[in-house]
């Protein structure tokens, strides 16, 4: 592993177990990416809607309604977003700070690029009836709202993804070179169609329950229709997740693969066999839709997720674990050498020892400016000598508060080395034959 | 600094930060702090009244900044965090360490403040029928979350600052007693007290500026403003006795903090001008303010921008301040602001700085290395403030040390380096080997006259 950089950590301890950080990690980027799903899927269906409802008026209706959700969950995914966010910081600071850097301009370009899509969707929002004539300009909208989506989470699946790959670290030279290593791709695959799926499960609860006025606003849908449309298309972008998981898995260096993983991903999977069957039987039987079943959907997707979260979370930990335990070993080492530098200091027996007296004491405060016969910042000595001829006591009032005298930086004050030592400064000062 | 470094050449990394937090501040200051109480006052006003078209006009001003906060305001405060730990990682990693309990508490208020202004903003048709009085409650508490981020938020910007002699043991650093001293710092109520009463009365400017586009029935409009003016005169009372307060507390810290002292004449001129961007906003607002009660057409809506615009000059004069009370450190005592711990200092003293860092090419410094060696030494030490040639560089430094065409020398160079932090306090001591240090000064005086631009793990990645 020579060639793989093993750095140093931080030296303070983590503020709370790490074992209830990362289990808070888990958790709480769960709950973000939830409505970053809500967020993108929202955008995106909403966008397919309105170019069916060209054609379709009642699609119009629907993906207005969709737009109206987007604005709410968008502000929730990125509040929701800050606490993975520090405690990503904290339980990986070594390989998440090293994967910033490395594409830190796409990073940066995460502030500007995400307002912009927000206030996109705020105008795409707020400017329906306005622009019901210019389809097109309003579509424009939406769609570059959509593109902007699209590639933000490239840049939070390159960072992430390149963190768990210390060996990689050496071939990466910008974002881009980061997008392109072997699994982000059917990474971002994965989490597109899953943010639709998700959204379309949120879009058949929201849309379809009791309370929701769908004659008024959602006209030309029955609320059993509206429920049938959504289970139909998250059942069919789930039925993708068999083609695009497996490739996911195969893409995946080995290194972080092992049975935990496997069990977690197994027991994944087996949830999303059962959430298919369960709403493929939903959509084929021929009883009205109940709310019961659509909860036990619901529980089912949230247990596959939690699996597939977990199975995650073990990769991540089988894959940088080996680096972290020669990161935590050579983060100590540094710790007791430096230690044992300090304590040769105070002993006097630093292997780069600080010369003492008014020579070294002159060398360290004044020489940085005042040489014997040049003028460097400051005046040189000679002239000094010659100006203050055995007054040593006018050169320590002079550098305890000293005035302009010639253009060029003014001197600072020197008050802080005491009396004591720029008097001993200015003998030596003095003392000199030059 | 063992991360592989991000690097921005020409505006530095500090400006990048400075960008984001000022656009935030910006932000979040007049609207998300100070407009949240003002527009939840006109609700109740208008709902006392029954006046329909105020209720109106404080839906709108609501509008504006939930769309605003919602956005740039939320991204850019994101956007700290992110910048602030591409730019100096160590010191946001171990702040995090440091307050992470703090910035958690903050987390879930945060969290209830979006929830609530979403929930005050767009239920605000509908619960006007309904229940009015429900929906300026809900106005109160957005108002009372909005704060409490400031409240929090503003301890741990002035934990930094304070003096390091209450940690001596910085591995059995404790949460509480972190926050307790953040609290306690002198400078802490004096602040808060600016930054609240600040952004009160610039929401009062900024809706001023706001009228004239959503109001242009003429007697509405002066009323209006009339009342928008009351409002901002109030509270530029208690911002100016706040800023007052807090630039009277400024040098107290400087004398308790013996080399800062020394830098008392860098100093002076920011002290100064301190005082006289407060006393022409104080004046600002008093005329443009008066004017508003007495005569409101006088007043054309782009004067409304030039008190705020002071205000967030103002707020950044004391940002700057409290940056240059802390340095040489970036936490107190621990951390110089070159990322580097004052524990290690030793130890780079002997060994030097590249043999510990694992990002950079030179491991040690050979005859005929004497640049790249330098380059690194410089990236490791220099570039979490400073540039090569652009802004705040190093050679420009040099230059006004060293005026003219006479080429450096490197012993020149590399005796100031050596003794820069008795000179420049705000400096912090030069860490590694000597002939680290004459590697370094030859890099530098490679562009004295030949501007560089040195490339950041960004673009470059890792060069070893």
């Amino acid at each position: 592993m020579d060639s793989i950089p093993v750095p140093h950590d931080i030296q303070l301890q983590l503020p709370l177990p790490e074992g209830t950080l990362k289990i808070l990690l888990v958790f709480l980027f769960m709950l973000h990416i939830l409505f970053v799903n809500f967020m993108f899927g929202g955008v995106a269906l909403s966008f397919i809607f309105e170019i069916m409802g060209i054609s379709n008026k009642r699609y119009d209706h629907l993906a207005r309604e969709i737009s109206k959700t987007v604005t709410v969950n968008k502000s929730l995914a990125v509040v929701l977003g800050v606490a993975p966010l520090l405690a990503i910081n904290l339980a990986y600071t070594t390989y998440f700070y090293a994967s910033t850097s490395l594409t830190g301009i796409a990073w940066v370009m995460i502030i500007p690029s995400v307002s912009v899509a927000f206030l996109l969707t705020y105008l795409h929002k707020y400017t329906w009836d306005k622009l019901a004539d210019n389809k097109l300009i309003h579509l424009t909208i939406a769609g570059v709202a959509l593109a902007l989506f699209m590639v933000i989470p490239l840049i939070f699946l390159a960072n992430v993804n390149l963190m768990l790959f210390p060996s990689r670290w050496l071939e990466v030279k910008g974002f881009i070179s980061a997008v392109l290593l072997q699994n982000v791709i059917p990474r971002y695959m994965h989490f597109i169609l899953a943010a639709i799926a998700v959204t379309a499960l949120f879009g058949a609860g929201w849309f379809g329950r009791k309370k929701y006025p769908h004659e008024e606003k959602l006209p030309g849908f029955t609320r059993s229709e509206v429920k049938r449309l959504f289970y139909k298309i998250a059942f069919m972008v789930t039925s993708m997740q068999f083609i695009v998981g497996p490739l996911l898995l195969l893409t995946l260096p080995v290194h972080g693969l092992h049975l935990t993983v496997y069990l977690f991903i197994g027991l994944g999977i087996t949830g999303a066999i059962l959430f298919m069957l369960y709403v493929w039987n939903e959509l084929h039987s021929q009883r009205e839709f109940s709310n019961g079943r659509f909860w036990i959907i619901i529980i089912l997707l949230t247990c596959t997720v939690t699996m597939m979260a977990f199975g995650r979370h073990y990769y991540r930990e089988r894959a940088v674990d080996p680096h972290r335990k020669m990161v935590a070993e050579k983060t100590e080492l540094l710790y007791w050498q430096a230690e044992a530098a300090r304590g040769r200091e105070r002993m006097g027996i630093s292997k780069a020892p600080k010369a003492t007296g008014a020579e070294a004491a002159f060398a360290r405060n004044c020489g940085v400016c005042h040489a014997p016969t040049t003028v460097m910042v400051g005046p040189s000595l000679k002239e000094i000598i010659e100006l203050y001829p055995d007054n040593p006591q006018q050169v320590v009032l002079w550098a305890k508060n000293p005035q302009v005298k010639r253009g060029g930086p003014i001197m600072p004050s020197m008050a802080h080395l005491g009396d004591a030592q720029l008097t001993e400064i200015a003998d030596y000062i003095l003392g000199l034959e030059l | 600094m063992d991360f592989p470094l991000f690097h921005l050449d020409f505006i530095g990394n500090r400006m990048l930060v400075a960008i984001v937090a000022i656009v935030h501040v910006m932000i979040n200051h007049p609207m998300a702090v100070g407009a949240v109480p003002l527009v939840t006052l006109l609700e109740w006003i208008a709902h006392k009244r029954k006046d329909a078209e105020l209720d109106e006009l404080a839906y709108k001003f609501t509008f504006v900044f939930f769309i605003i906060t919602t956005t740039f305001g939320a991204l850019t405060g994101v956007g700290i965090w992110l910048t602030t730990s591409l730019v100096n990682p160590d010191a946001i990693g171990s702040l995090l360490r440091i307050f992470f309990w703090a910035w958690f508490t903050e987390w879930i208020i945060f969290v209830a403040e979006v929830c609530f202004i979403m929930w005050y903003f767009l239920s605000w048709k509908s619960m006007s029928k309904t229940n009015k009085k429900k929906h300026i409650r809900i106005g109160a508490f957005l108002a009372l979350f909005s704060w409490l981020t400031m409240v929090i938020i503003t301890a741990v910007l002035g934990f930094m600052m304070t003096p390091g002699k209450w940690m001596p043991f910085i591995r059995e650093w404790t949460e509480f007693s972190s926050l307790l001293t953040a609290v306690l710092n002198p400078v802490y109520i004096p602040q808060l007290a600016f930054r609240t009463s600040f952004a009160l009365m610039s929401s009062g400017l900024f809706f001023m500026f706001l009228v004239p586009f959503f109001v242009k029935k003429q007697p509405v409009r002066y009323t209006v403003i009339k009342y928008l003016s009351i409002w901002s005169l109030t509270w530029l009372v208690p911002t100016a006795a706040a800023a007052w307060w807090y630039w009277q507390r400024i040098p107290a810290y400087m004398t308790e903090n013996a080399p800062i002292a020394v830098a008392t004449q860098n100093y002076a001129t920011w002290y100064h001008t301190i005082l006289i961007i407060l006393l022409a906003m104080v004046v600002t607002v008093a005329i443009v303010a008066t004017a508003g009660i007495i005569r409101s057409r006088w007043v054309p809506r782009f004067v409304m921008l030039i008190p705020f615009i002071m205000g967030i000059a103002l707020l950044g004069y004391f940002e700057r301040a409290r940056e240059f009370l802390r340095k040489p450190y970036v936490i107190a005592d621990y951390m110089y602001a070159n990322g580097l711990l004052k524990d290690n200092y030793a130890l780079y003293s002997e060994d030097g700085v590249l043999p510990h860092a694992s990002f950079v090419k030179t491991k040690e410094i050979t005859p005929d290395n004497h640049y790249e060696a330098g380059r690194d030494v410089f990236m490791l030490t220099c570039s979490r403030c400073h540039t090569v040639s652009g802004i705040n560089s190093v050679t420009g430094k040099f230059r006004y040390l060293f005026p003219g065409d006479t080429p450096w020398t490197p012993e020149q160079i590399s005796n100031f380096i050596a003794g820069m932090h008795n000179v420049r306090p705000f400096m912090p001591p030069y860490p590694g080997t000597d002939a680290e240090r004459e590697a370094l000064s030859e890099f530098i005086i490679a562009h004295q006259n030949r501007a560089f631009r040195m490339e950041g793990a960004q673009t470059a990645g890792i060069d070893r």
